[in-house]
């Protein structure tokens, strides 16, 4: 029954894949990641790993796609026709697929318990966790306390990637680039705009600074 | 669960390869963006796969169990961190694209070219 | 939106279980499926989802975006703050066996501190990342 299972989801998901790939409208391709993701977390609950279907669920049907859609809302979604035929990507894709499965060939077989992945570290997590650390959810246990320097990284991680986030949105009026004379150069938005007037509630407070703009034009112009 | 032998892995590969087709024949930056999430998913179910034990359960003890085989839990702390690193990622990724957009008006790779040249 | 009644009346009614549900998540993933990363998102699924049927000016009122950059520092401050609280009590960096008389009291102490932590921060990150999106106008090209 699980083999059934584990198998539908992953040609579900492959079928999905490749009608994200085919799909010229980026909202219908977003709305489709959403499905993937619940798809992929599906699997994850076939799989035993509880924890993390429930992030996947969270994070991608969820925080991904409305972070999408907003993009989305900004720049447009519809895709041009590419114009080159793809003989070289999928040359490159096929050829990479095939040393990958070659190189599967010679892992061990799914499911098996005696498998070196096994027999490291993860014995000792699943059998003196309850004694060293109490509580019985393993998973949280090795993130929390065993791991807890890796852990300590990622959260890291997600900070600077909002610092990075603030860093490329939070600017004040937006800088354009303009061709005159020959070339193009960077100039700071039009502040007669009353439109961009508009803009000062919508931006973030405390982050922008009219001089961090002229910066922006003295290092770039 | 053994006789799958090795169709989740292939399986993994080929939307591995899926993704790795979007991010470098499309030029549109949002589905090349698209197609990381694919990759990245596709890393995802590649080490799932590999902490599955046949016969195992969630790694949650239960009550009294002394013969219960667990599924092995590091892949899974590994992976549910990575999950929200995507995502962060993926978030200054999409805000690189807005501000592309913003300065060359376009968010597909040959006109932001044609327009540098 | 002001005509979506059914909207507006809904999330109303679904907001306070969302956040709700985040801290059952927070709380209980010592014991069963659940942790700071997904209790975070949803926490952050909560706001998001006022955002979308109130307005983003609302929510802003709700919760200033000085206030989210605040939380999300504060997550790490706090995860990056128990690993030197346990080693001014002469454990190493992050050994929380320290945190209490009982080692076992205190792994249950670290793992509370540290998982409220990831909380605040992926919380504080995902509620950013929505407003700088969110907040931006589009240009008109």
């Amino acid at each position: 029954m699980i083999e059934f299972v584990d198998v539908a989801l992953l040609i579900l998901l492959g079928i999905t894949a490749f009608s994200i790939i085919r799909q010229q409208n980026l909202f219908a391709a977003v709305m489709m990641m959403g499905i993937y993701s619940l798809l992929s977390a599906g699997l994850f609950v076939v799989m035993d790993a509880v924890d993390v279907a429930f992030t996947e669920a969270a994070v991608g049907a969820g925080i991904s796609t409305i972070l999408m859609l907003g993009t989305l809302a900004l720049v447009g979604h519809n895709e041009h026709q590419p114009q080159h035929r793809p003989i070289l990507p999928l040359f490159v894709v096929v050829l990479t697929g095939a040393i990958l499965v070659y190189g599967t060939l010679d892992i061990p077989p799914f499911g098996d318990a005696s498998n070196p992945a096994h027999h490291h570290v993860a014995p000792h997590y699943l059998e003196e966790s309850e004694h060293e650390i109490g509580i019985p959810n393993v998973v949280t246990s090795i993130l929390a306390s065993y791991r807890g320097y890796d852990t300590l990284g990622e959260t890291t991680v997600i900070f600077v990637a909002l610092v990075g986030v603030l860093l490329l949105l939070s600017l004040g009026p937006r800088p354009r680039r303009i061709f005159s004379n020959g070339r193009w150069i960077t100039v700071a938005a039009d502040d007669e705009d009353p439109s961009e007037k508009g803009a000062g509630d919508a931006r973030v407070d405390g982050v922008q600074a009219p001089d961090e703009v002229e910066l922006l034009r003295d290092t770039d112009g | 669960m053994s006789a799958l032998g090795l169709f989740n892995y292939w399986a993994a590969i080929f939307l591995m390869m899926v993704g790795f087709y979007t991010l470098i024949a499309r030029g549109n930056l949002i589905k090349k963006i698209i197609g990381l999430n694919i990759f990245q998913t596709s890393v995802f179910i590649l080490y799932i796969t590999m902490g599955k034990i046949t016969g195992g359960t969630a790694p949650i003890f239960v009550e009294g169990g002394r013969d219960v085989v667990y599924s092995n839990p590091i892949p899974h702390v590994l992976i549910l961190t990575a999950i929200v690193v995507g995502v962060a990622t993926s978030a200054v990724g999409l805000s690189l694209v807005i501000r592309i957009k913003e300065a060359y008006g376009t968010i597909e790779e040959d006109e932001i070219e044609d327009e540098s040249l | 939106m002001d005509d979506r009644v059914i909207l507006r009346v809904g999330a109303k009614v679904l907001i306070p279980f969302i956040l709700l549900f985040a801290l059952y998540v927070q709380f209980h993933g010592d014991y069963g499926p659940g942790g700071g990363f997904q209790a975070g998102v949803i926490f952050a699924a909560g706001f998001v989802l006022y955002a979308l049927i109130y307005g983003l000016g609302n929510v802003r009122r709700v919760l200033p975006p000085r206030a989210v950059y605040i939380c999300s520092a504060l997550g790490v401050l706090l995860y990056a703050g128990v690993g030197y609280v346990t080693m001014a009590l002469g454990g190493q960096f992050l050994d929380y066996d320290v945190l209490a008389h009982d080692p076992e009291h205190g792994q249950h102490y670290g793992i509370l501190l540290v998982e409220l932590g990831v909380l605040i921060t992926v919380f504080g990150v995902m509620v950013s990342v929505f407003y700088a999106v969110a907040g931006r106008r589009r240009l008109d090209t």
